[in-house]
This record gives C-alpha cells, structure tokens and sequence, in this order.
C-alpha cells in the first residue's frame, strides 16, 4: 500500500513558515485524498507510469485546495459543549443550556404537547429545514423548523405507522393502516402503493429514487417512485419486524429481526447480503455511522453493540437497553429509553463511547423516535405525548453543501436540484456493500483447488494432531505397549487417508506420450487421434 | 461551561436582494458524498449517450464545381476561404462560413491537380495536366461580396508552360519557392519563367509533394514506382529513398513534430514515419477499406483526417492505430481530397460527385461561443467519460459508429483474411526449419527497403 502523497514534486523550493502551514494543512487534507495511491513501482509501462504519476499529481493538488477552502472559507464552526471544573457535561439541564446560548439557538427546542393523537413519528429533510410528523392515531404534519411555520397539518382518520419524505420536501410517503399512501405538501394524496402490503416502516433511497418498505409478512419491497416500477419484492423469511434502518454509506438496507439477528438487503438479490446474528432476542433497532463501517444494534436483551462493518464484529458492547437509536451527522449517539434520552460520544476516537449528555422528558412519556436534524445542532423527539426537541452542541454538521443539500433552498433551486437529481439518478445495482468496487477491476479469481504444498501442509499438521492425542488407560491386557502403538498408527492413517485419496483424484489419469513428443512437429498431425470419452 | 452551537441568521445565507445571485456555500467533505463513484459512473455513462445523440457532423455541402475535386488548398493567412480545383480545370474559392463561391478562376485546360498558396497568402499557385503552371493574385478578402466579384475575373499573374504534366504543387513554408511534382521533382522561383532546379530519381512519376513545416528546404515526395523520397532543395541530389510494397497517395507532416510524416497508402493504411529513421514505421492506422487518396493533419498536430476511394472520411489520432471518427453520407462518392480548417475544428473533403462537404471535426461538439458554464459542465463531462471509458457500457456507446453496409462487408473481409492469412504464416513458419521464417512487425512488414 502506498500512501497518496499531498505534494508531489512541490516541497523543494519553500520557506520555513510556508512549510509548516502546509504541515498544518496536512491531517485535513487526508480526508480529501480519498485512499491510497496506485503502487506506482510495480509498473514498467513507462507511459502509463507517467499517466498515472500526473493524475496522482492532481489528486494531491486537488486535496491540498480543498483543505485550504476548508481552512478559510467555511462560514460555521462545529458547536462545542465543555465542562470545567467539577462539572460534568451530562449534568447540563436543557434550561442551563438555554440561558447560555444565542437567541437564535435558543428558539430551536421546543415540546409540543398533543396528547391525543401520538406516540408520534418523525422525520427532517434532507436539508433539515423540513419536519414530518405522524401521530399513530392519524395525525400528520409538515413544519418548517427553520421558521417554525405549520405548512400543512391534517388528518388521514387510520393508523399511521411510520412517515418519510421523498426527494424533496414537496412529497411524503405515509406507511398507513392497509396501504402505503403519497402525499405532496399540500396534503393531496398522489398515489395510493397497494403492491407493498401493510407497511411496517419505510426508507427512501435518495440516490436511487427507491421508495422501501416492510410490511407486515415481512416482505421488503424496493419501488422506484420516478417510474413507479417495482424493482424488488422479497420474503425476508425471518418474522415480522419494524426495524429498518438505511445504511447511508452505500444505500444497503438493514433489518432488525426478532431471532437477533441483523440481515442487509439490496434491491437486486433475493438473499440478504449479509446476516448477522447480533443479540440474544429480538433487534429493537439499529442506525449506521456516515462513515459506513460502524453499526450501532440494541436489543431486547439489554445490550446496546457497535458493530465493524468491516469485519463484521463487535466492537463494543454496552449493558442497557433503548427503544431507538440514531447517529448524527458529526457521530453522536442518540438513544432513548423510557422517557430518559442518552447521548453518547466517541471523545478518543477509538469508538469506545461514553456518555456527553442526558436528558429526560417528563415522566411516563415514552420517547419511540429520536431523530438528529441534519446541519443543526438539535435532536427531535417523537413520544406518547408529541413531539420536542433539544439541543445537542456538536452533534451536527456546520456547513452545508449548497449542491448537496441546501437548508436555504428556494423555489428555483429546488426545482433544478430535481432535474439534476433524476438525471444523476443510479441504478439498483449501483447498490453494494462496497459502493468504491464500482468502476474497478475484477481481481484475479483465486484457485479453487488448494495446491499441492497446502495440501501437504495441512497432511502434516492432521499427522502431528492424531499422534499427540492421549489415549485412556485401559483395563489390564487391553493397555499393552503394542496395542497402545498399534491404535495410535491406526489413527495416523486413519487422518491420511482422505487427504490421499484427494490427491489420487486430482493426479491426472494419462500417461506420458512418448512416441508424440519424439515426432517432429510437421508429422504430429499423422498421428492417430485417441478415442475421447 | 463552555458552550457554542452551530446558529446561522438566515440574513447571512440568502440573498439580500432579488437581483442577487443566489449565495453558493461548499464544503468538499467526502462525508457528505456518498457513492460519489457510482454517481460519476452514472454521469459517465450519461455524457456518453449524449454524445451520440448529438453527433451531427455534417455541416454542409457545397456545390458548384462540374467535375470531380481533385485538390484542395488553404490559405494560411484567411481562415474562412478554401480553394478547390476540379478536374474540368476549374478553380474555385469558397467561403465556409457561407458555403458560397467567392471567385473563379479559369484558364486551365485541362484537370487541375494541385493547388497551393504562397506563405504571404497573396499568390494562388495552380498546375495540371495542361502542363502549365499559373500563378493567380489571391482576392482580397477584406471588402469581398460574392457578387460584385462575378463580373471580373481575377487576373493571372503569370503562366509557365513545361515539358510534362504536373500532379502537384506545394509552397515552401517558410521561403518563396515552390515545388512541382509530375514526370520529375522541379522547383520554382515565382518570379522565373523557368524551374530553378530538378530532381529525378527513377524514371516513375511522381504523385505527391510536401515541404516540411518547419525545415523550409526539405520535401518529401511519393511516387508511383511505390517509393517515399526525401529532397533537401539545398543539395544537387535526393537524400533518401524509402520503397515500400504498395504506391503511396499522398503525405502530409505533422506541424507540431515536424520530424515525422504520415503517408497515406495504396493499401487502406497510412503508415507514420520518422524522416531520421526510416527503417521502421512510427505507426500503422488502419481502419479504411480502400485506398487511402489523401491526408492532411491537423494544425495540432494531434490528429489528421484522411479521405479514401472507399467513400468514407476518418480522422486518426496522431498515435492511435484505429480511427477516431468516420464520416460518411450516401451521396459522397470517391474522396480524393481532404483539408483541416487552419482552426482544427473543421474538414473539409472534395469528392467525386463534385461536391465540397464541410464536416465538425469533433462530431458532437456545439458550435458557437460556449459560456464559462457550459464550457467547464463539457469538461468536467469529458473527464469522467475518460475516467470510467474502460467499462463495458460506457466503451460500447463510445465506440459504436454506424457503417455502410458496403463498408461493414468490406471490413469484415477484410478481417477474415488477414486472419486466414496470419493462420497460414503461424503453419508456414510451424512447419519450416526454426528461425528460418522470422516473425516481421507490421511496423516493418510493408517496408522493402531504404535507400540513400
């Protein structure tokens, strides 16, 4: 592996000072590096070599601006929440922070209590500008939390399962009590989805215009809400679940089942990419890290786990139970349990969590959704009696990408934004554990059969295992020397054989051809053909 | 305690009034890009389409002429004219940007053969089969209407009759010479009656002639006993000779390494050469299946467009062994000339049935003045396009080009025997004593032999 270098070529003629800016520069630049370099020294086409070595010029260079954009030019800094003294962070009531923040900020918490209608769900845009509501009794509402303004607020008079927005905040998509439903903003129902059964909870793909959800059988069913075509329909086989969680790294579909066990789906394959067997009883939920590899599961045994997604294991696990979880953006921790909510922090950098801050409703609330708002530094609670929100200092991302989302968005933004996002739309099979395999090269497929080295390898280590075995002493006459000697060699062969017999049936059958290989070449097509079988 | 979070006053991140542009904000972070391959795949595969779909290069036709082009000529100070001479010894000047003739220029008897302008622009220089070599004052362009210039002829200069028949004419680059080409190799002075110097070298006529862009006196010169020979105008005799196994059409320099030449060959091929380094080809671009009439190369020296008997136009990259490009419509006959623009975005080709047909060099791309916008969203299309090129889907698009069925026949053939011709090689060579029949580089294989 070799390690991307930032400034190929450039270091020679510098000054002191400017070096060690551009040291400054260097662990921000990394994340911009995208990976490692291609191991140039293995090449020999030198034009190819050379190809690359220029490209790799211009990552470096393209890292380095980045880095200073990002040094300079970014308007927001990260929030920050500190403790001095004999203080501790997860002590700071909700009304301590409040006082010691900026009005704006101050304005973002709110509770709202509408105790006939709930528990309720809910969900931000992209942007975080937009809030869905679903109360389970019917009740649905979009708010701008920006301006705190009630868009529209209506009642569908069924149960409302679960709500999610489509690729703007213009429609939403509402899991109801027989069928899945459509609304656009004004609360106009656009489409009424019989195919998908009676829907559990939903997910939408953004990148893929993929509408999934699971319903009550357990089916997962993947719909293409810009053609309206069904693109995957499958028995997941393993109960009836609500727990369902997109990974936002690479779109793959996580469920949580009542057996324990975690299973990922994308659109494209009958069978779960990966299944996991992850607690003791039944998932309760799981959310997923931005950066891809980390999973976070609870369980109905107590246990909260964070889970490589790389090795698939576990990395930590933490005794105490939740009814939700969700990761920020900057990758806090979010759970609820009961009417408490906990939020956890990863200080060191070795994902080894610990608290950053608590708070709790009021009692006999029983939170069912938390939910971080993206871009700000708020998490939004969905519970029995409403909804709230809190704020939570360094939880979300301070500056937004006016091309990827954009909380300022207005009219005509939004509507190019959409052009832009069905013509840059990607395929169902675009989705896959690793989203970077897309564009590269097959690697070499490996050799089925073990060769001849491995084989006596592992003949060898089997021998060692079956002579060091220690026998029972027997009764009298049965535990002579000779017949101790005699069992021990039966043993011996007894491991031989297979591995033999293995090798006896990949020897090739023919015999050498001597008469062929003496013929001079001109002659060899004389020669009599074998009978094949 | 110490507290801070993320608040912004929205006055800050919109526009304060509606004049405005829209206030922009990045942030580069990877994070917030995820599958950004996938999307580029995506995004790839998309420009890839578009650009077939906006691959329209035929510009235009321009008809006049009453027999066959034969040649063509540029001027190296206008950018807009083109001159065509026909085999009826018509001359024409035309304007691009219009597709109309400008002015005509009669006199020839006979099929005019080559066509060139002097360095100054300001002297047409024509010859043909009449045996005479006229000079023509080239128009001013400056106050030029097509119609108040029918009505008087431009004048002859001079005309110079010769012993033979001539089959071209080119002009020194850099010089007031110029060289004829038919029965021997002379050169002119513009202002003598009479050559100021000949060469011969066999008793074959000789096709084709081309001064080097940036060697004023060296030219190179084709001829119909099927050889490639080098003149320094400087010394009494030739200075090299290269024969090869079929006659070569026409040659044309590459401006931008003026060491090397690429000729276009009798058979479907043109072969690059090094003029230092004779013995081998630089590189072989095949792809025509008929003889190749003419070449000439862009003024980037990145690429040159060929004509050939086969009807069709391509144009080769400077170093790629296959076309980049075929043009063709069911009109064009016989190519026996093409041209690059002196801008490198045109080509112009003359044919058989009379006509000049103007074509975009790049077949999709926008004509007209590109904002900054456009200009940058083409290349970042670009980009990615060759990034993700090797995939299957985006290479499949990419290459597909339409054929004339006479010509996807002829391809084919012209597949399978060399194939079968290959095949009987490998037994040949299988079954003769080892060594004996040495393996040749298609580099070489054409070449018979160098001389000085």
């Amino acid at each position: 592996m070799v390690v991307r270098r930032l400034y190929v070529g450039s270091g020679r003629n510098k000054t002191g000072g400017e070096q060690d800016a551009f040291d400054e520069l260097d662990p921000k630049a990394k994340k911009y590096l995208r990976g490692d370099a291609a191991n140039l020294g293995v090449i020999r086409d030198k034009k190819l070599k050379g190809q690359l070595l220029d490209k790799e010029k211009l990552y470096g260079q393209t890292a380095k601006a980045a880095a200073k954009a990002e040094k300079w030019l970014m308007p927001t800094e990260v929030g920050y929440l500190e403790a001095e003294g004999l203080e501790k962070t997860w002590r700071f009531k909700q009304e301590t922070i409040l006082q010691e923040v900026d009005i704006i900020s101050s304005r973002k918490p709110f509770d709202m209590i509408l105790p006939d209608l709930g528990p309720y769900k809910l969900e931000y845009s992209l942007g975080g500008r937009y809030m869905l509501v679903g109360g389970r009794k019917g009740h649905l509402a979009l708010i701008d939390v920006l301006t705190m303004r009630l868009i529209k607020e209506f009642q569908v008079r069924e149960t409302v399962r679960d709500v999610v927005f489509l690729h703007s905040e213009q429609f939403f998509a509402v899991a109801q009590k027989k069928y899945l439903y459509i609304y656009d903003r004004h609360g106009t129902e656009i489409h009424c989805l019989k195919e998908h059964g009676v829907p559990l909870k939903l997910q939408f793909l953004d990148k893929h215009f993929l509408l999934a959800s699971v319903n009550k059988f357990s089916q997962l069913h993947y719909q293409d809400v810009s053609t309206g075509e069904i693109v995957g329909n499958y028995r997941t086989g393993l109960g009836r679940t609500d727990v369902m969680q997109m990974n936002p790294y690479n779109s793959v579909i996580g469920l949580g089942h009542s057996g324990g066990k975690v299973t990922m789906w994308k659109p494209t394959s009958s069978n779960p990419l990966v299944t996991m067997l992850c607690h003791h009883g039944p998932v309760t939920c799981v959310s997923f890290h931005n950066s891809g590899y980390l999973m976070a599961t609870a369980g109905m045994d107590r246990k909260i786990k964070l889970w490589d997604l790389r090795k698939f294991e576990a990395l930590r696990t933490y005794s105490c139970s939740a009814q939700s979880l969700d990761f920020s953006q900057n990758g806090l921790l979010a759970m609820s349990n009961g009417s408490r909510i906990n939020i956890w922090r990863d200080s060191v950098g070795n994902h080894d969590y610990e608290r950053y801050m608590a708070h709790s409703m009021v009692k006999g609330y029983q939170v069912g959704k938390v939910c971080f708002r993206p871009y700000e530094d708020v998490l939004g609670i969905g519970h029995s009696m409403g909804i709230s929100s809190i704020l939570v200092p360094g939880s979300g991302e301070p500056n937004f990408d006016t091309w990827v989302a954009n909380p300022y968005e207005t009219k005509k933004q939004r509507r190019e934004k959409e052009v832009h996002s069905l013509l840059d739309k990607l395929q169902p099979e675009t989705i896959m554990l690793d989203p970077l395999k897309v564009g590269t090269l097959m690697p070499p497929t490996k050799k089925d059969k073990p060769n001849k080295g491995d084989l006596e390898a592992e003949m060898e280590a089997a021998i060692e295992t079956a002579k060091s075995t220690v026998f029972k002493k027997k009764t009298k006459g049965r535990n002579k020397p000779s017949k101790r000697a005699r069992k021990k060699e039966e043993a011996v062969l007894k491991t031989k054989r297979p591995f033999i017999e293995q090798q006896a049936e990949d020897r090739p059958l023919k015999k050498p051809k001597v008469e062929e290989a003496e013929l001079p070449k001109s002659l060899q097509r004389f020669v009599r053909k074998k009978k094949t079988l | 305690m110490k507290i801070k979070v993320i608040s912004r006053s929205t006055d800050e991140f919109t526009r304060q009034r509606s004049q405005d542009p829209q206030k922009v904000f990045r942030n580069y972070d990877p994070k917030l890009r995820t599958q950004e391959r996938a999307v580029e795949y995506t995004r790839a595969l998309k420009a890839a389409k578009l650009e077939k779909i906006f691959a329209r290069p035929f510009v235009g036709a321009m008809d006049g002429h009453i027999d066959s082009v034969s040649c063509m000529a540029k001027n190296p100070r206008h950018l807009k004219g083109i001159f065509s001479g026909s085999m009826d010894g018509d001359i024409r000047l035309w304007d691009l940007s219009t597709r109309r003739t400008l002015c005509q220029f009669s006199g020839h008897q006979g099929a005019v053969k080559g066509l060139t302008v002097s360095t100054n622009g300001k002297t047409l220089i024509s010859c043909g089969t009449d045996c005479t070599v006229r000079l023509w004052k080239a128009p001013d362009y400056k106050n030029m209407e097509p119609r108040n210039l029918s009505g008087d002829d431009p004048k002859t200069i001079a005309v110079y009759v010769w012993k033979h028949a001539f089959w071209g004419v080119d002009h020194q680059w850099d010089g007031h010479l110029f060289a004829t080409v038919g029965a021997q190799v002379d050169v002119w002075d513009c202002d003598r009656s009479e050559p100021v110097n000949s060469f011969k070298w066999g008793n074959d006529t000789v096709i084709s002639g081309k001064f080097n862009p940036a060697e004023a006196d060296l030219l190179a010169t084709s001829s119909s006993d099927r050889s490639i020979i080098l003149y320094d105008l400087r010394m009494s005799s030739p200075a090299r000779k290269l024969i090869m196994k079929t006659r070569t059409n026409s040659i044309s320099w590459n401006p931008m390494e003026p060491m090397n030449f690429t000729a276009a060959n009798e058979d479907t091929k043109c072969y690059s050469y090094d003029a230092r380094k004779m013995n081998e080809a630089r590189c072989v671009h095949a792809d025509h299946v008929s003889a190749v009439m003419d070449i000439d190369y862009s003024p980037t020296g990145r690429e040159f467009v060929t004509g050939s008997y086969d009807r069709t136009v391509r144009i080769f990259n400077y170093n790629g062994g296959h076309s980049r490009e075929i043009y063709h419509t069911k009109r064009m006959q016989r190519v026996f000339c093409v041209k690059y623009s002196c801008d490198g975005t045109y080509v112009i080709s003359g044919s058989d049935d009379t006509n000049l047909r103007l074509w975009k060099a790049k077949a999709s791309e926008q004509l007209g003045v590109l904002l900054p916008r456009e200009r940058r969203n083409q290349e970042y299309l670009d980009a990615v396009k060759e990034r993700y090129k090797h995939l299957p889907e985006v290479k499949r698009i990419v290459r597909h080009r339409h054929l004339p069925k006479p010509v996807y026949k002829a391809a084919n053939l012209r597949r399978t025997m060399i194939e079968a011709e290959r095949r009987k090689e490998e037994r040949r060579r299988a079954h003769s004593a080892p060594g004996s029949l040495p393996a040749q580089p298609l580099r070489k294989r054409r070449i018979i032999k160098e001389e000085e």
